[in-house]
């Protein structure tokens, strides 16, 4: 950066030879900052009065800031968006169908032959017990970013589901929770651990009364 | 004597050589001169606005200390500025901050002065960020980013929650505390609203609050409600649900719901919806054809269409510049890769390993999400120059990170 080109050396000193010197016409160099002429100007000094104010609204969030954004109230529940079940009815029992974790291959949300079994126990135990109802939780592993695996957690989760209605089991007793993958069950970076969190769990929803 | 401004400046400053050596040629009657330049323009000058923005600019900063020189530094930085010694800088900045922060900039070789200013603020900080953000406007010929703000996923004990912060990470504070899991922020017209995921129910809603902390719950159906993308103008919510069998993309009204209508219908993996700037277009990840690729769709309905991303591995996570020209998004093939697109599809840019990203209004920088040592830290990419600096005020294990723009 320090060098000149030699051969602009050269035209230079040609120029100056030649007696061409248009010094007036170059341009000036380089273009004023447009924010400068607004401001700039005066020396700086630190006892003169203050330049500039820096608005300090719609900037930061610090405490004297108007804008501060507060902790979130709770939600007006009133809505009638969306039908879900009132839980509170029901007792969570993830134990009786721990066995029954599905297991999946990477980034895959197909059913292997090997993992039937398990969704068939789960459908005989359904049939017996009509009041029961299910939730099946869709997991991946950490390899694929935030929201894909929260789509394909759930996509395994359906995946179960669609099994079981084929065995008669009707929708409405049945629901999906995706966690992507932010409930791993082994937190290990390795094979061994990305083949457990890749699973659907079967949680049974037994009516209190 | 100006004329030897040019050649010392040849490499560092291409463009205004460019416009000196062609003053140069008007006044020239010879014809031997002119060809002479000519092949010192050829051999020196490269027309490229993006290798303007890709150059590093030296610049030096004296007189300042602690907070404002830490501050100073960091926002100089991350838009492709080098910090350097006084003697090897193209500009120094000069000042104090032993009351309210001054700075003055001097072109070092021409010695003018292009900006003095003082400032008053509230903090030491903001006036030092008002500095940063005169010189790169100045400088860089773009709007400064160091006040505007960020919303990211944050680890907690309990799951996690949603953050909102300076964009160095300054000033975090939790704006949900719902002892859950809390997800995938995304900001509203004018940093007024933050759209989200929340566990809270026991299973993934989609909310909005504004900044009072009043919040409600847009879309909560059975299954999967997530991904929540607000449009440019507020109005809207693209997002992902499952409610009818299968993981689909969905707009709402964004200010409560209403007025739902399914763009895709495919057996297929959706996910990660963004928006165009003008809100014409919303671009997403769909499976449809196999593997993921990233899709345009008009947000009223009507077919979609593939967009060509040639070169990357499944790509997720797209964000539109704010200048509409073109998307950051994610490449997995091993690892996670930040690449981007022409906004009208074509080759690839592959940048640096990490995932999530996520433009500032300067159209210029992305942040994203960096995995390191299992945890996942915040850090800037300054895009046309590949350099990245991590946020320097990381929480532990921060992720989904929101530009507010």
């Amino acid at each position: 950066m320090k060098t000149a080109n030699p051969l602009t050396r050269l035209v230079l000193s040609l120029i100056l030879s030649f007696g061409l010197v248009g010094c007036k016409k170059v341009p000036k160099g380089p273009t004023p900052i447009p924010l400068a002429n607004r401001t700039v100007t005066e020396p700086v000094t630190p006892q003169g009065p203050a330049g500039d104010n820096v608005p300090q609204a719609n900037q930061f969030p610090n405490d004297t800031d108007p804008n501060r954004f507060n902790l979130a109230t709770d939600p007006e529940d009133g809505s009638q968006l969306g039908s879900r079940e009132i839980e509170g009815n029901y007792i969570v029992d993830r134990e009786t169908f721990a066995a029954q974790t599905v297991y999946f291959e990477l980034d895959s949300s197909t059913i292997n032959p090997g993992e039937k079994a398990k969704i068939d126990t789960i459908a005989a135990y359904l049939k017996n017990e009509p009041t029961f109802r299910l939730r099946v939780e869709g997991h991946c592993d950490e390899r694929g970013t935030d929201e894909y695996n929260r789509a394909l957690g759930e996509r395994r989760a359906l995946s179960i589901l669609d099994y079981l209605k084929a065995f008669g089991v009707t929708s409405d007793r049945l629901t999906t929770l995706s966690y992507g993958e932010d409930k791993p069950a082994m937190f290990g970076s390795d094979e061994a651990s990305w083949a457990k969190n890749r699973r659907g769990e079967s949680v049974l929803l037994r009516p209190r009364n | 004597m100006i004329f030897f401004r040019a050649p010392k400046r040849a490499n560092a400053h291409q463009t205004e050589t460019l416009f000196e050596l062609g003053s140069l040629m008007r006044v020239s009657a010879l014809v031997l001169l002119c060809a002479v330049l000519q092949v010192a323009a050829q051999q020196e000058i490269k027309i490229d606005k993006t290798a303007d923005a890709a150059r590093v600019i030296p610049i030096s900063l004296s007189g300042f200390s602690g907070e404002v020189l830490d501050v100073l530094r960091y926002d100089l930085a991350v838009v492709g500025f080098e910090i350097v010694d006084s003697s090897e800088a193209q500009y120094n900045v000069t000042g104090s901050n032993t009351g309210n922060v001054e700075g003055r900039l001097i072109d070092r070789i021409t010695k003018t002065t292009l900006l003095a200013k003082r400032y008053s603020a509230g903090t030491r900080r903001i006036e030092a960020h008002a500095l940063a953000d005169d010189i790169v406007a100045g400088l860089r010929r773009i709007p400064g980013i160091a006040r505007t703000r960020i919303a990211f996923k944050g680890q907690t004990g309990a799951g996690t929650e949603i953050y909102v912060a300076d964009y160095d990470g300054a000033n975090a504070i939790p704006i949900t505390a719902d002892g859950a899991l809390v997800a995938a922020p995304c900001w509203g017209l004018g940093g007024k609203t933050i759209c989200y995921t929340s566990y809270r129910s026991g299973y993934p809603d989609i909310y909005t609050q504004d900044m009072s902390g009043k919040r409600r719950v847009i879309a909560k159906y059975p299954g999967l409600n997530t991904s929540a993308a607000i449009s440019p103008d507020g109005s809207r919510v693209a997002m992902i649900l499952s409610k009818d069998g299968t993981t689909d993309l969905y707009v709402c009204n964004a200010s409560d719901g209403s007025n739902l209508k399914r763009l895709t219908k495919s057996r297929d993996l959706e996910t990660t919806p963004c928006w165009s700037p003008d809100g014409r277009t919303i671009c997403f990840v769909s499976e449809a054809r196999g593997t993921a690729s990233l899709y345009l769709i008009s947000p009223d309905g009507g077919p979609m269409r593939r967009l060509r991303t040639a070169g990357a591995g499944k790509p997720t996570e797209p964000d539109w510049s704010p200048d509409g020209t073109q998307i950051v998004f994610t490449s997995q093939w091993r690892d996670f890769v930040i690449c981007v697109v022409p906004a009208q599809g074509g080759e690839i840019t592959t940048l640096v390993n990490g995932e999530d990203p996520c433009w500032a209004p300067n159209s210029r920088t992305v942040i994203f999400a960096n995995r390191k040592q299992g945890k996942r830290v915040l850090s800037l990419l300054d895009v046309p120059t590949k350099r990245v600096k991590d946020v320097p005020k990381n929480l532990a294990g921060c992720s989904q990170p929101s530009w507010a723009r």
